[in-house]
């Protein structure tokens, strides 16, 4: 058994619930919600049991470190703590319905991953030769997953008010909106997940300038992907403050989320393959 | 005159004190920082002032978008946001302070209503011992009540942290003091770059502006070293360095390892490890060249581009060096170089030889093997040097926000009123934050309330 026939396995299970969520939703059989989550549930074990598995398959090739060193590793991580955040909103809260919207995120990763990219295990270069590479990637990538979370339940919330809003008599797809949650539910959830993103992320970039000021002897420098964490740090800060200003709840708070979740993902990728600077994985800088 | 006067500061302030503003300077502050993620920052490289056009360039340096984050703009934008900041909360603050210590014991008719969690308990027994009895369940389930009288009906207040409402401004004042870290650190701290041969020391180091600042003790690079893993990529940069005082050493301070990720710190002054390079003197390179017939090894002494005939008239070139190869070659590593040789009327040949790699230098086919030893060239360990007294603060800060938002964001004040009139009485609760989960401990106690037997 190798993590890496896990990892396909793990791919695999997200398919089928992501098929069932769908089915779900097309078919409002309470069954198939729970097989969704059981799904993701089963998918989630068998992930973590494959990245603890790649940690040691680290180890036992001499290179040993935590999975997280490389861009494969970071998605197969993000993946996981998606759907880690999406179980415990599940448990906590009950509305099945937003794993339609969840899982296939972490699908999308699992995925790219696994077709797209070299899963071979890299040793780590001096500059992520530290703990504070665990901590730092750790308490970003379940900020990030939260933010995803976040705006799989604002595309809900659009999705909802453009329907509802076009057509009040019950309609074929008023009845599907009937399986979404009420569109205050779904605004307190996208605020619950962002109120656990935020300080998530907040220490992801503490971490991270700590860790610069250890190892570099600057805890700020204005790299892009530093400036772009902060980007996104602001766009939530603003979800926050906008929250408690008039008018700004609902739909402009879930375009706010949306918006986040886009500059998240930029902060992410979109530096990496775009901008340069001291992240770019695999760069060989110090 | 006056009142035109205090209705224009008055204006002022409300403008500071408002919310719009803080979302119009988060929003900018993001949309900005854009700007500097996309455009080079610092010392432009020539490529780009070529490929950008003279008006452009001459708009952007006006404009300061070439070192933006420390532009008169951006600055005035951080100074603006924390003017909000500071107006806000000397706005808000009283208020809340007024709010806990000062909490509303009474329930009036109006508020009433308005409470999506209450409860009815009726009683037969008179109103002085439903009182009695429900300060004593009010203390046991939730917390100690307040009593107050207020036609004819007893009010009993109780509350659950209060000082959770705090969370935000402990956040926000964490802000301020990150930024007081940070200007601390840019007043009185110092960044900068050291060089050092192998073998020498130095007591000073360029600072950002170039200039050079004295460390005030000497700094010796004993030894630095690079290893590579077998694909090539880096695995450690390592320099040994020792802290002289007076030119003797300073105990404890003797051949320290720093690598990256694992700095060395004397005297508040932190040496990182952030580069290496050749150093340019010792121009001494060592090349051997082995006959292929009779296995015979000479070794040469050559400067570069110089040069050097064999007994057979063969002369050979070093073209360049390098004492690590693994950067050009993948998969190679240690010294190489690049060499010319040319045979008495034949074209010259040009081939890398290798110190490390000994099958490879003789793959050539040729009568004579070359191999390259390496040089009497010695390298150089670069170094950050930082010193930043502000940094301490910038910590104290963040831990300062983390908390903050623990408090703001899973703490919730929770308060429970219950009035009791003749015959009845009413419980009613509320939280300030995480509604649900309040709403089950509420369910809890006035599912045993509404049971009281009176
Ligand atoms: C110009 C700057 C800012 C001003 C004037 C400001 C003002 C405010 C105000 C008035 C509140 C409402 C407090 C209440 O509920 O009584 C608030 C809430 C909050 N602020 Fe700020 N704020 C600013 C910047 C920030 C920033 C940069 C952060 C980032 C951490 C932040 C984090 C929060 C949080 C977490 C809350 C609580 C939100 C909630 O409970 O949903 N604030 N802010």
């Amino acid at each position: 058994m190798t993590s890496s026939m896990l990892f396909n396995v793990t791919t695999f299970t997200y398919l089928l619930s992501m098929i069932a969520f769908f089915a779900f939703l097309a078919s409002k059989s309470k069954s198939l919600g729970l097989a969704g989550s059981v799904l993701a549930y089963a998918g989630l074990l068998v992930q973590t049991v494959a990245i603890g598995l790649r940690w040691k398959e680290s180890y036992d090739m001499g290179v040993g470190h935590a999975p997280m060193s490389n861009l494969y590793e970071s998605i197969v991580f993000f993946s996981w703590t998606i759907v880690l955040i999406f179980t415990y909103i599940d448990i906590r809260y009950k509305y099945r319905i937003i794993g339609a919207f969840v899982i296939p995120f972490a699908l999308l990763g699992m995925a790219w991953a696994q077709l797209g990219m070299s899963t071979g295990i890299e040793p780590l270069v001096p500059a992520l030769q530290s703990n504070w590479l665990l901590y730092h990637v750790i308490t970003c990538f379940l900020g990030y997953a939260a933010f995803a979370v976040a705006c799989g339940i604002s595309i809900m919330y659009l999705i909802k008010t453009a329907v509802e809003g076009s057509n009040n008599n019950s309609s074929a797809a008023g009845g599907l909106m009937s399986m979404f949650p009420p569109l205050k539910v779904l605004d307190d959830l996208n605020y619950r997940a962002i109120m656990i993103g935020f300080p998530l992320l907040t220490l992801g970039i503490i971490t991270g300038a700590a860790w610069a000021n250890y190892a570099w002897g600057t805890y700020w420098s204005w790299d892009p992907k530093e400036t772009w964490s902060l980007i996104v740090w602001f766009v939530y800060a603003a979800f926050l403050h906008a929250r408690i200003t008039k008018g700004w709840v609902g739909k402009r708070a879930a375009w706010l989320s949306v918006i986040g979740f886009a500059a998240t993902i930029f902060c992410y990728l979109g530096v990496n393959l775009f901008l340069s600077g001291l992240h770019s994985y695999g760069s060989s800088k110090m | 005159m006056a009142t035109i006067e205090r209705s224009f500061v008055s204006k002022v302030w409300d403008f500071f004190c408002s919310l719009k503003l803080t979302l119009f300077l988060l929003i900018s502050l993001a949309l900005t920082s854009i700007i500097g993620t996309i455009l080079p920052q610092g010392t432009l490289p020539p490529q780009y002032v070529a490929e950008i056009s003279h008006t452009k360039l001459q708009i952007y340096t006006k404009l300061g978008f070439f070192d933006m984050y420390h532009s008169w703009w951006f600055i005035a934008l951080l100074y603006i946001f924390s003017l909000n900041l500071i107006s806000c909360s000397i706005k808000r603050l009283p208020h809340v302070f007024k709010f806990i210590s000062d909490p509303a014991l009474i329930l009036g008719e109006g508020q009433r209503n308005s409470f999506p969690l209450k409860k009815e308990l009726s009683f037969s027994g008179p109103i002085e011992k439903g009182k009695d009895r429900l300060v004593e369940f009010l203390g046991k389930e939730f917390a100690t009540p307040v009593i107050t009288e207020h036609n004819g009906e007893f009010h009993l207040f109780a509350q659950k942290t209060a000082w959770c409402r705090l969370g935000v401004y402990v956040v926000h004042f964490s802000i301020l003091v990150i930024f007081v870290g940070a200007i601390i650190g840019s007043l009185a701290g110092y960044k900068g770059f050291v060089a050092i041969v192998e073998g020498t020391s130095v007591n000073s180091f360029e600072g950002r502006n170039g200039q050079q600042i004295p460390l005030g003790f000497d700094v010796l690079c004993e030894k630095f070293t690079a290893e590579f893993y077998a694909n090539g990529a880096p695995k450690e940069y390592k320099s040994i360095l020792t802290v002289l005082e007076n030119g003797k050493p300073v105990p404890g301070y003797t051949h320290v390892k720093v690598i990256v990720n694992e700095p060395m710190t004397y005297k508040g002054i932190t040496f990182y490890q952030a580069s290496y390079g050749q150093a340019t003197e010792g121009g001494d390179h060592y090349v051997t060249v082995t006959s292929r017939k009779d296995g015979k090894a000479e070794k040469f002494t050559v400067h570069e581009g110089v040069p050097v005939t064999l007994k057979d008239g063969t002369t050979f070139k070093l073209l360049e060096a390098t004492q690590d190869v693994s950067p050009f070659a993948p998969g190679y590593s240690g010294p190489a170089a690049r060499i010319e040789v040319t045979r008495k009327g034949a074209a010259p040949q040009i081939f890398i030889a290798y110190r490390d790699y000994p099958d490879v230098n003789a793959q050539r086919g040729d009568n004579l093997i070359f191999s390259y030893e390496g040089s009497s060239a010695k390298q150089y360990t670069g170094l950050q040097v930082a010193k930043d007294p502000g940094v301490w603060v910038v910590w104290l800060g963040c831990t300062l926000m983390i908390l903050g938002l623990c408090i703001a964001f899973f703490m919730s004040h929770k308060r429970v009123w219950v009035v009791v009139s003749k015959g009845h009485a009413w419980i009613y609760g509320n939280a300030s934050k995480n509604q649900a989960a309040f709403q089950m401990q509420f369910e809890e106690v006035s599912e045993k309330f509404e049971h009281l037997k009176i």
